[in-house]
């Protein structure tokens, strides 16, 4: 059964269309993950999700529930926000009670219910306190156990973790993600942060322009992302994305990067038949950061020698895990992630392995995925 | 409409005191309008004499000095009050001993009545009473200090009570302004070399011409309505040498009966009042929208 | 803590600032000390002057005796007037205020903005606009001189402030949390109860005084709408004024002004930092 169902539903204020005919099932017990640059409608998508803000036309069915005419508190909902709006003059003990008290639980009820969640989250000791004598990440768990005590059909997170430091992000991160693994609730967060959503989601839906780009899981939107935004949108640092043509060879097709120059890179492609149609036309490629490496690199799986390629190197940003080298593809600039212990000079050339098994190739008109 | 029946209360709650008070201003003013195009005197008829009530207020010697007395009360309020609140606020800001104790005495006065001001003014001013009687009595017998009783200056002691109950105003808002100017323009301007004097003209005082204009605007809307003081003071004499446009327009309204020209003089209140306001608004509306734009 | 020296421009600076401090309070001292001297000293000297002797009488006469307006009872009764007419329009303006500022502030209806909009000129439209139309409306209602019309005009009059000086203090208060109360399950009255209410007590502090000190201190609307008895005390010192110019009796009137001005200097000396808030706050809207 789907937890959430979203039908052609959009959204305008005065002439500004925030959600153009957005489509979205979520099963139950997915942790579905919103992504996408401030501005793309993900937070306005929650908002009408959760009731707190009407859509211009569509239908949103929680639990099999058609919610348009109902009330925040009815749709069977939690929801945990950014500033994780504690109310400040109620104790820890009285903000998580506080949704039940409104819902005339009785009190033992309550109790049984608070204990339960404090004990899952471990703020038994910080019951008593306001919200004012609480850290960050203490003020980020009473807002889940807020959420917690409510035993919601559906969880719904507004960019939870922004808030935090980079550390207690992390923390926090694997917590919820533990959290989701532990109770199987069904989740939708919302995050402008891509390894939020990489990291946490079993599906994420990649937003922009008030459309949903992509909807499919991690693996697939970071191996296959749906069009040119996708690609450059997830992943640290971003897909290369570059001009090419393609051409055939053998019977095969190669990608050529700045065809006709005297530095021009081609790249062989095995497979990759989907795109036969555009064999003798501008493309657009896109590599991963990680599929250049250093000259001598082996990719684990490949069954021939990866193709190498000589090419010059502009600058060098050593990272200690690894070294990010900006180079020059065929005349388009490239990033590329190669061993930390490799310092290639700056303005010299160097040799560099491309794993083109994992090459995208979109069509520059629409920008679309090829293959 | 299930939802609407069941937000009664609330809706209740939110609309009748704010529609009451929305619906009094709009229809009181448009009352007043009304009433100062009628004929009425010591009731309000229905009827239409165009400007007549207007040009027959305007045309009175009572109005005319009124609107004098405003224009050179009005000024010279303003200028000092303003004047003497930036001193204050600066000679504060120079992180003195007692300074929450200075500021409170310079502020008391407002938390009196205006009433009560004018009364214990009319006694200071008195000059059998008060400051000349005093000197004189200490041994000085020429001592003169009449402006109580004298046509001619009587206005000023409208003005200085008017500076007592209120300069403390333009203080605190100067004050607040000051705190405010941005900690690291004073470093910047320490390191550039600006001694004390200079650092006040070219850096910090430019940035509180909109706290004046706002300061300006306050007191002077104070000046057109005020009534009180003067009521407690001088009661608008000796002769009409105090008179002010508020009096005139309870005089007109409750001693002489005369409502439609009353009302015509409430409206031309209303009127100078506007041309003071107007004005600001938009100066207003300008800067938002540059701040928005920047 | 920069200069603990006494060069000479800070000697000056202190000398200025404590002579306009010493200009600021002779009026109340004046005052204080003449309604500590006998009518009878006053008249002999000046109304500036130590008491030779201590005239504590001055203020039994000034609540209970004097004569105002062919009554003698003091001033006692238009002290009770102003109570009872200041505080019930203080407390409900500052109520309905602050449940409208809280309305306009953190929920949307349709067209809240337009009537806020036009409450807030209140602020600027002068009293001499509302007089007449005021007049009619307590005649119509029968209640021309009586304190509940004065109670009713302050309430309607003073929501202009109230409802700006709530609404400017909400509107800082996070939309979320209300959203987090609404899926809480919470509605209009129970979040304005259990959330904004308990955080409200600073707006509300210097509202309350804002109200208390305008409507004390109000004196056109109860000399036009009211007479003798009925009158606030504010009006009662004119007519007192007038009634006493024959016969000087400047020590009882002084006694009279300082009980008359002790509540709202009171208000001042305990809360002076919400009433400069307040001042403030109606200036920089």
């Amino acid at each position: 059964m789907a937890a959430l169902s979203i039908r052609t539903l959009s959204k305008r204020y005065a002439n500004l269309e925030v959600l153009k005919g957005i489509n979205l099932d979520i099963e139950s017990g997915e942790f579905t993950v919103l992504v996408g640059p401030s501005g793309c409608g993900k937070s306005t998508l929650l908002n009408i999700v959760a009731g707190l803000d009407r859509p211009s036309a569509g239908t949103i069915e929680i639990g099999g529930r058609v919610v348009n005419d109902v009330e925040p508190k009815d749709r069977d909902i939690a929801m945990v926000f950014q500033s994780y709006a504690l109310y400040p003059s109620m104790t820890v003990r009285q903000n998580i009670t506080f949704g039940m008290e409104c819902r005339h639980v009785p009190k033992a009820e309550q109790e049984a219910a608070l204990a339960n969640v404090a004990r899952l989250l471990q703020i038994e000791p910080l019951l008593g306190r306001k919200p004012s004598q609480l850290s960050g990440g203490q003020r980020q768990r009473v807002a889940m156990g807020r959420a917690l005590v409510r035993d919601p059909l559906l969880f719904l997170f507004d960019e939870p973790l922004s808030n935090l430091d980079a550390k207690l992000r992390v923390e926090m991160r694997m917590e919820i993600k533990r959290l989701h693994q532990r109770i199987g609730a069904t989740i939708v967060y919302v995050t402008h942060d891509q390894i939020e959503a990489m990291t946490m989601a079993t599906r994420i839906a990649v937003m922009h322009h008030g459309e949903v780009q992509q909807f499919a899981d991690p693996d697939t939107v970071y191996r296959y992302p749906a069009n040119l935004f996708v690609a450059r949108f997830m992943g640290s640092p971003p897909m290369n994305t570059m001009k090419a043509r393609l051409e055939a060879e053998d019977g095969g097709p190669v990608v050529v990067i700045g065809a006709g120059r005297p530095d021009e890179a081609r790249l062989r492609l095995q497979g990759y038949d989907a795109a036969a149609s555009f064999v003798g036309r501008d493309i657009v490629v896109g590599i991963r950061p990680e599929c250049i490496a250093e000259g001598n690199r082996g990719f684990s799986g490949a069954c021939g020698a990866p193709v190498v390629v000589n090419a010059p190197v502009e600058m060098v940003e050593p990272t200690g895990a690894e070294t990010i080298v900006l180079l020059r593809l065929g005349g388009e600039s490239a990033l590329a992630r190669i061993a930390p212990d490799i310092r290639p000079v700056p303005g010299e050339r160097a040799a560099f392995a491309l794993d083109t098994r994992r090459i995208c190739l979109f069509d520059p008109e629409t920008e679309r995925l090829i293959a | 409409m299930p939802g609407v029946v069941r937000r009664l209360p609330e809706h209740l709650t939110i609309w009748v005191p704010l529609l009451l008070s929305a619906a009094h201003l709009v229809s009181f003013s448009l009352w007043t309008i009304w009433i100062s195009f009628t004929p009425s005197t010591l009731v309000p008829v229905s009827g239409w004499v165009g400007l007549r009530n207007y040009t027959a207020v305007m045309a009175t010697r009572n109005w005319k000095i009124a609107f004098d007395n405003l224009l050179l009360f009005g000024s010279a309020f303003v200028l000092l009050s303003l004047v003497a609140g930036l001193v204050l606020a600066i000679l504060l800001d120079q992180r003195i001993r007692g300074e929450n104790a200075l500021r409170s005495i310079f502020l008391y006065p407002l938390a009196v009545s205006f009433v009560v001001t004018g009364t214990v003014w009319s006694w200071l001013l008195n000059p059998g009473l008060g400051i000349q009687k005093l000197v004189q009595d200490l041994g000085w017998t020429s001592f003169r200090f009449d402006w109580l009783v004298d046509r001619d200056m009587a206005i000023w002691t409208i003005v200085i009570a008017a500076i007592w109950q209120s300069s403390g105003f333009a203080m605190a808002l100067f004050l607040a302004g000051l705190r405010s100017v941005d900690a690291d323009l004073v470093k910047a301007a320490q390191i550039d070399g600006a001694g004390p004097i200079r650092m006040y003209r070219r850096v910090i005082l430019p940035t509180l011409w909109p706290i004046t204009i706002t300061v300006i605007v306050i007191q002077l809307q104070f000046a057109i309505s005020t009534f009180d003081l003067v009521r407690a003071l001088t009661n608008g004499g000796p002769g009409l040498a105090t008179q002010l446009p508020a009096l005139v327009v309870y005089d007109l309204m409750f001693q002489r009966g005369l409502l439609g020209r009353g009302a015509a003089a409430a409206v031309l209140m209303l009127l100078i009042l506007l041309a003071v306001l107007l004005p600001y608004a938009a100066w207003r509306y300008l800067q938002r929208r540059r701040a928005s734009h920047a | 803590m920069r200069d603990r020296t006494f060069a000479p421009s800070r000697m000056l600076i202190y000398l200025v600032v404590l002579l306009v401090a010493v200009a600021y309070l002779v009026p109340l001292i004046v005052v204080v000390l003449n309604s500590l001297r006998s009518n009878e000293e006053i008249a002999q000297t000046s109304m500036i002057g130590w008491p030779l002797r201590w005239a504590f009488g001055n203020y039994l006469t000034a609540w209970s005796d004097f004569c105002v307006a062919q009554t003698c009872a003091g001033i006692r009764p238009y002290m009770l007037n102003s109570a009872l007419v200041t505080i019930p329009a203080t407390i409900f303006s500052t109520l309905l205020g602050a449940v409208a500022g809280y309305a306009v502030s953190l929920w949307r209806f349709r067209g809240d903005q337009w009537i806020y909009g036009i409450v807030t000129l209140g602020i600027f439209l002068p009293q001499q606009m509302r007089l007449l139309p005021w007049t009619i409306v307590l005649r119509d209602m029968g209640l021309m001189n009586t304190l509940t019309g004065l109670v009713m005009i302050h309430t309607i009059q003073g929501l202009s402030f109230t409802v700006l000086f709530c609404r400017n203090y909400y509107v800082s208060v996070p939309q979320e949390l209300i959203r987090a109360a609404r899926i809480d399950g919470a509605g209009f009255f129970r979040i304005f109860w259990r959330i904004i209410l308990p955080l409200s007590p600073p707006i509300l502090v210097v509202t309350v005084i804002w109200q208390f000190t305008h409507i004390w201190n109000e004196f056109l609307y109860g000399v036009t709408f009211t007479t003798g008895q009925q009158q606030p005390v504010t009006a009662a010192l004119i007519a007192l004024s007038a009634a006493v110019a024959d016969i000087p009796q400047n020590g009882v009137q002084s006694a009279a002004v300082m009980i008359a001005a002790l509540p709202t200097l009171l208000i001042y000396l305990i809360g002076g930092k919400y009433f400069v808030r307040g001042l403030t706050a109606g200036a920089v809207k």
